[in-house]
């Protein structure tokens, strides 16, 4: 009968030796982990528990099913072949262990016989194949291809760790791979076949002949197994971490709205300023990151020549972690607030994460401390001075907000003095930006037209938060969640429309609506209901060839991608992707309050890269948007690119005002 | 050292301003009142000083709606003791101002007194320099750096075309401040809220509120816009075509 | 006591401020309804030669080598000292560095009646004073006795305020200056810079309506397809956007440039006074009410950045030979 003799060839004292080496092992493994589960629950609480089974699913189709890592092709299966061979590898020996260990030592029986051994023996002589693959792929492309993205970490001694994890991933497979062809060459088994590799190994052993052979499996054995168990005690010291941190990462991941940010600590000073203020699941975060990059590959910020980049920042978080003396402040040798503010919290890097690491929470933490410190850009104070003044940033005065309706017929609604079906919440950019109040006029005659009741706030309007938010003037948010809470709580209405993608997010999920919240509806949802009610009927076709821009707080936020593409369609007009669209969209570089900031340090502005983007796109003449602040961006970067003979941008309402 | 600061309140210039019905004054029922632009500055350089050399900030604010914001705002920055003067300043002038502050602050012992430079109200001159003469103390204006130097400080004073004089004014004194060495920091609206907590504001009645050393205002208008330039109307096309013949017109085209 | 106006000359390193000219001016319309002398009051060191131009009945010359330069407190002592004698209708300050540092003193000093931020006189003798930033005019009759008035520029051309005509000097005593609170130590020149704005021909200035850094390039050029120099109002200076070597107003430079196109720029009186000497001020501002279309000839209200490119382009096509 097919069974393998366990500690076939082993000497007595080299079992023995093993033994003593797997209780070592375990000691080491489990302090490291220890270590990092200890500094884990130093941070502040965070309640991460509910939902048991949609975690445990997303953990099946994150880990298991390796879902977002094979997001991207190669990358994806390298790290897809090492996962699963190692993790079948790992299996088998689980699995022998316990055959021997186990059953065979306290129940006297050993069930890796007959088929099942068989079977046993084949599926770890096939998938141990996977992760030589995977590892020649990964080989490749640390030492050859080298993207930039698994380079220049901000720690060298980072490169060593990356080696040493392929080094001992390679030698434990091929020493496997040894051991089992020379036991193979030995034994001769009748069901040899059945390890294809191993046997193949075998043949060409077979010309050393014993005891060369014994000799060579005996030493190639104890290196096997020295190499494993140095694997495992390495494991919470070493990137191998990831193997435990990243389920548990996942398993832990917000199941909030992406666009509710978490709430700022307030104890000792308001946001993060010592890395005990953040939260065990930051730290878990910083814990998780395998530094592979993608978040770097599509952040804007880092694309457009400035010093920041979403795996850095966590890198440099991990290793202050544990760092000796790491009771200081983060903000200057850690992170600076350079970084902090290149920023666009576009969130393309927690949206390509396969740890699920939320950046973004951390970053307002850390410029939450930068905002009390008052280390900021002079254009951003002033901005937020102006925001805490007159509710906007433009430093205008409130009986301005509403001048864009002069002149207008029928005349817009006061909603403060009657009752409307909408409430059209306009926003900063469509109000006060003078090139922007022309679409803010289009989008009033659709509605019109569209016989839609509604009405606006005039000079009560407060600008609603968002990027102050993200910003990290938690304080000043509050002031205007306050102020515009207190208006809307007077006024009579069913749902809140508006164009804006920044106001449209933080009103849905983070405006506390004490369980009452209306309906809120960003323009392109409310367009695509109208058309298909009937409501919204258009006079021609459009025959534009056009290409559409996810704003980022409408897109990667809230997950509205399919509306505004079906209101293109709808006006007759082709749409053409750009290779960056849907959650993969570049963002305009406006978002996380940069539109207040100086972008002198920019080498190109993502706003440019955008436009250049589109250009490239044959015989598209407009780029669609559907976000005030995306027609302010994308006009200065056309004309900055000079491509206004190529490309025009339009708001999608335009479009749709224009078919009507 | 110690150093107070007299800030002020004056009518937002976004806003729409209104004259009265009098027609001689105005209109500052609805009006919204901020900071005087160079107060800020001054409260700033009060600051910076107190960081640099330590000391005391005492902050006085006539009441005024939104003194306490001022008052919390400097707070928060750093100033030590707030002070309201009660009383009512929309109708006083600066010499009622500068003659009521003095009475309050004569025994205060300050070394260094800072002011804005000016305000963009002061029909009857800056309160600066009043309040120094009103104590007895030297005045220096439009400055844009102050130095603490025993006894005395080293500042330096603006004038046109860039150039600056270096001087050196015996304290205690009175200064104007023109602009701060570094911008007026912002502040947080937490740390605002904070300070609103830990911190109290002194209430203190201004005695009297004698304007003598104004000029009475016999009216007060909006000068019209348009009274002499000539004005270019027209979409951006044609106002920029009348723009480039008007350049060739005026023989810089 | 007379009906006499007196001007307190203003002067820096030997040069008279153009400040002065404007006071000269506004003592000569006021002279004319109130009656009495103009009278320039000079306080200096061997200064008596800048009395050349000034459109004055007389010249009042006052000389102590500690007045050489101006300090607030010997001005103060001396004006002090001189008012309270002659008891003049009317002194006249520059709204200035120099006058404010000492109208208000003495204000309080002398009890006299202070009027700030003069800009003109009416012809019955009365004061117009600008306020909130050029929004608001407040008039109101000459207090008395002796009226103080610190005067802004705008309602006069310097010009008005020379003569051919050399008027007679009086020297008069100066009291003694010891125990000086405020002294000078030296002058800090301006960098020198790489163009003198002062003497352009044409400047295309931006002010605080120019909302971000990006748009100087826009200025930039227009003003290079123009062939003009581009300068502007404090903020933007203070904001790092332009160097101070090109910013115009009270702690800038004085221009007097052919065209002057200001944009983005409300005209608040620090920035008028300085621009003053243009020929012609063209405006383009987005606020009609905005302070600048009073002192410019030619005005646009409008959005800069929907201007600035098309009229860039213009005006490159027109230097185009055809």
């Amino acid at each position: 009968m097919p069974i393998r003799e366990t500690f076939w060839n082993i000497p007595h004292w080299a079992e023995t030796a093993q033994y003593i080496l797997a209780l070592l092992t375990a000691v080491i493994f489990l302090y490291g982990v220890g270590r990092r589960v200890m500094r884990w629950r130093k941070g502040r609480p965070d309640k991460r528990s509910g939902h048991f089974w949609e975690r445990i699913w997303s953990v099946i189709t994150q880990v298991f099913a390796q879902r977002r890592t094979l997001n991207e092709t190669y990358p994806g299966i390298m790290h897809f072949t090492i996962f699963w061979g190692m993790l079948v590898l790992a299996i088998g020996t689980a699995l022998a262990t316990i055959d021997w260990d186990v059953t065979h030592l306290f129940f006297g029986f050993q069930f890796l016989t007959g088929w099942v051994y068989i079977t046993f023996e084949l599926a770890l002589d096939v998938l141990g194949l996977l992760v030589i693959v995977g590892l020649g792929m990964a080989i490749y492309r640390r030492y050859v291809t080298r993207p930039s993205r698994i380079r220049e970490f901000p720690d060298k001694s980072l490169a060593r760790d990356d080696t040493y994890v392929l080094v001992m991933l390679a030698f434990i497979a091929l020493s496997g791979y040894l051991t089992e062809g020379l036991r193979i060459a030995v034994t001769q088994p009748d069901w040899a076949v059945w390890s294809p590799i191993g046997n193949a190994i075998a043949a060409g052993f077979l010309a050393l002949g014993d005891p060369t052979n014994q000799t060579l499996h005996l030493i190639i054995w104890s290196l096997h197994i020295l190499t494993a168990f140095v694997i495992l005690a390495s494991l919470p010291f070493t990137k191998l971490f990831h193997i435990l941190s990243v389920p548990l990462n996942i398993y832990f991941q917000s199941l909030e709205p992406a666009g509710k940010l978490s709430p700022a600590n307030m104890e000792g000073g308001m946001g993060v300023k010592e890395w005990k203020q953040f939260t065990w699941k930051q730290l878990l975060d910083f814990d998780s990151c395998t530094r592979c990059g993608r978040c770097q590959d599509v952040c804007p910020a880092h694309a457009g020549g400035l010093f920041f980049s979403p795996r850095d920042m966590m890198v440099k978080l991990e290793k202050h972690l544990w760092a000796k003396a790491n009771g200081h402040s983060l903000h200057g040798d850690v992170v600076s607030a350079d970084e902090l503010w290149a920023c666009t919290t576009c969130r393309a890097c927690s949206q390509v994460c396969p740890a699920f690491i939320e950046h973004i929470n951390t970053l307002v933490d850390l410029r939450r401390h930068l905002v009390e410190e008052g280390t900021m850009d002079n254009l951003l104070q002033k901005a937020l001075a102006n925001l805490g003044r007159y509710g906007n940033s433009f430093g205008q005065a409130e009986r301005m907000r509403a001048k864009w309706t002069q002149g207008l017929e029928p005349t817009v609604k006061d909603v403060r003095r009657e009752a409307v079906e909408y409430l059209w919440f306009v926003g900063d950019y469509a109000s006060y930006n003078t090139t922007l109040t022309d679409v803010t006029r289009k989008a009033a005659d659709v509605f019109h037209k569209a016989g839609m009741d509604f009405g606006i706030l005039y000079d009560v309007e407060r600008n609603a938060g968002n990027d102050v938010r993200r910003i990290g003037e938690e304080g000043l948010f509050e002031m205007l969640v306050e102020k515009n809470n207190k208006v809307l709580s007077k006024c009579k209405y069913q749902t809140i429309i508006t164009t804006d993608p920044h106001t449209y997010n933080t009103l849905k999920n983070e405006y506390p609506w004490n369980g009452n919240r209306p309906t809120i509806l960003h323009t392109a949802e409310l367009l695509d209901q109208l058309i298909v009610s009937g409501q919204i009927r258009f006079s021609k076709k459009l025959d534009y060839k056009v290409t559409y821009h996810d704003p980022c707080y409408l897109g990667r936020y809230n997950d509205v991608y399919d509306a505004p593409r079906r209101v293109i369609k709808a006006t007759g007009c082709h749409l053409v992707e750009m290779p960056r669209h849907g959650d993969r969209a570049f963002c305009c570089g406006a978002g996380g309050g940069r539109i207040w900031m100086d972008e002198k340090d920019v080498r190109e502005r993502p706003s440019e890269a955008r436009v250049r983007e589109a250009v490239a796109l044959e015989g598209v003449q407009s780029m669609l948007v559907a976000c005030p602040k995306d027609v302010a961006m994308f006009s200065d970067a056309i004309k900055t690119t000079g491509s206004e003979d190529r490309l025009e941008v339009k708001e999608l309402i335009e479009l749709v005002h224009e078919a009507m | 050292m110690n150093i107070i600061v007299l800030a002020k309140l004056v009518p937002d210039l976004v806003e729409e301003l209104t004259i009265d019905e009098s027609g001689a004054a105005l209109d500052l029922t609805f009006a919204r009142m901020i900071i005087n632009e160079f107060d800020d500055h001054a409260i700033e350089q009060g600051i910076l000083l107190k960081e640099r050399g330590g000391g005391t900030v005492t902050l006085v604010v006539p009441e005024f709606d939104g003194a306490d914001d001022v008052l919390f705002t400097a707070a928060a920055k750093g100033a030590d003791r707030l002070i309201k003067i009660t009383g009512d300043f929309i109708a006083a002038n600066n010499h009622a101002l500068a003659h009521c502050v003095a009475g309050l602050i004569k025994d205060s012992q300050a070394n260094l007194i800072l002011t804005g430079v000016q305000a963009h109200n002061d029909l009857d001159g800056a309160v600066g320099p009043m309040l120094a003469e009103s104590l007895g103390l030297p005045y220096v204006g439009y400055i844009s750096s102050v130095a603490i130097n025993d006894g005395k400080v080293t500042i330096h004073k603006e004038y046109p075309g860039g150039l600056l004089a270096e001087m050196e004014v015996a304290l205690p004194a009175v200064l104007g401040i023109q602009v701060s060495e570094e911008p007026p920091r912002y502040v947080a609206v937490s740390k605002v809220r904070q300070a609103m907590k830990d911190s109290s504001i002194e209430e203190q009645d201004a005695s009297d509120l004698d304007p003598d050393g104004g000029a009475a205002v016999g009216r007060m208008f909006q000068p019209e816009a348009t009274s002499h330039a000539e004005m270019i109307t027209g979409d951006p096309e044609e106002v920029t075509d009348k723009l480039v013949s008007l350049f060739k017109e005026l023989g810089v085209l | 006591m007379s009906q006499d106006i007196y001007v307190l000359i203003e002067h820096l390193q030997g040069r008279v401020a153009d400040i002065s000219y404007t006071m000269l001016a506004g003592a000569g319309e006021l002279s004319k309804a109130v009656g009495g002398d103009v009278v320039a009051v000079l306080l200096g060191h061997n200064a008596k030669d800048m009395t050349g131009n000034f459109a004055a009945d007389k010249v009042l010359y006052l000389d102590h080598e500690k007045l050489a330069e101006f300090t607030s407190d010997a001005y103060q002592k001396v004006l002090t000292d001189l008012i309270s004698k002659d008891q003049p209708r009317a002194v006249i300050f520059g709204n200035t560095s120099i006058g404010s540092d000492v109208a208000s003193v003495l204000s309080v000093r002398l009890r006299l009646p202070l009027v700030n931020s003069c800009r003109s006189f009416t012809n019955d003798g009365k004061y117009v004073s600008q306020i909130c930033g050029g929004k608001i005019m407040a008039e109101g009759e000459l207090p008395v006795p002796t009226a103080l008035v610190t005067m802004v520029p705008g309602g006069y051309p310097a010009e008005q305020g020379q003569s051919g005509e050399e008027p007679p000097v009086t020297e008069a005593d100066v009291p003694a200056l010891d125990a000086l609170r405020v002294t000078l130590s030296k002058y800090i020149e301006p960098e020198v810079s790489d163009v003198d704005i002062s003497k352009e021909p044409l400047l295309i200035a931006v002010g605080r309506g120019i909302q971000n850094q990006d748009n100087i390039e826009l200025a930039e050029d227009l003003a290079q397809a123009l062939g003009g120099v581009v300068c502007g109002s404090r903020p933007v200076v203070d904001q790092g956007w332009l160097k101070t070597s090109r910013l115009v107003g009270k702690s800038g430079k004085y221009v007097k440039p052919k065209v002057y196109l200001a944009m983005g720029i409300s005209g608040a009186p620090e920035h008028a006074e300085a621009i003053i000497g243009s020929d012609t001020i063209i405006a383009i501002n987005m606020d009609p009410t905005a302070p600048i279309f009073n002192l410019a000839k030619y005005g646009v209200e409008g959005d800069i950045f929907e201007l600035v490119e098309v009229l860039t382009e213009k005006v490159k096509q027109e230097k185009q030979p055809a």
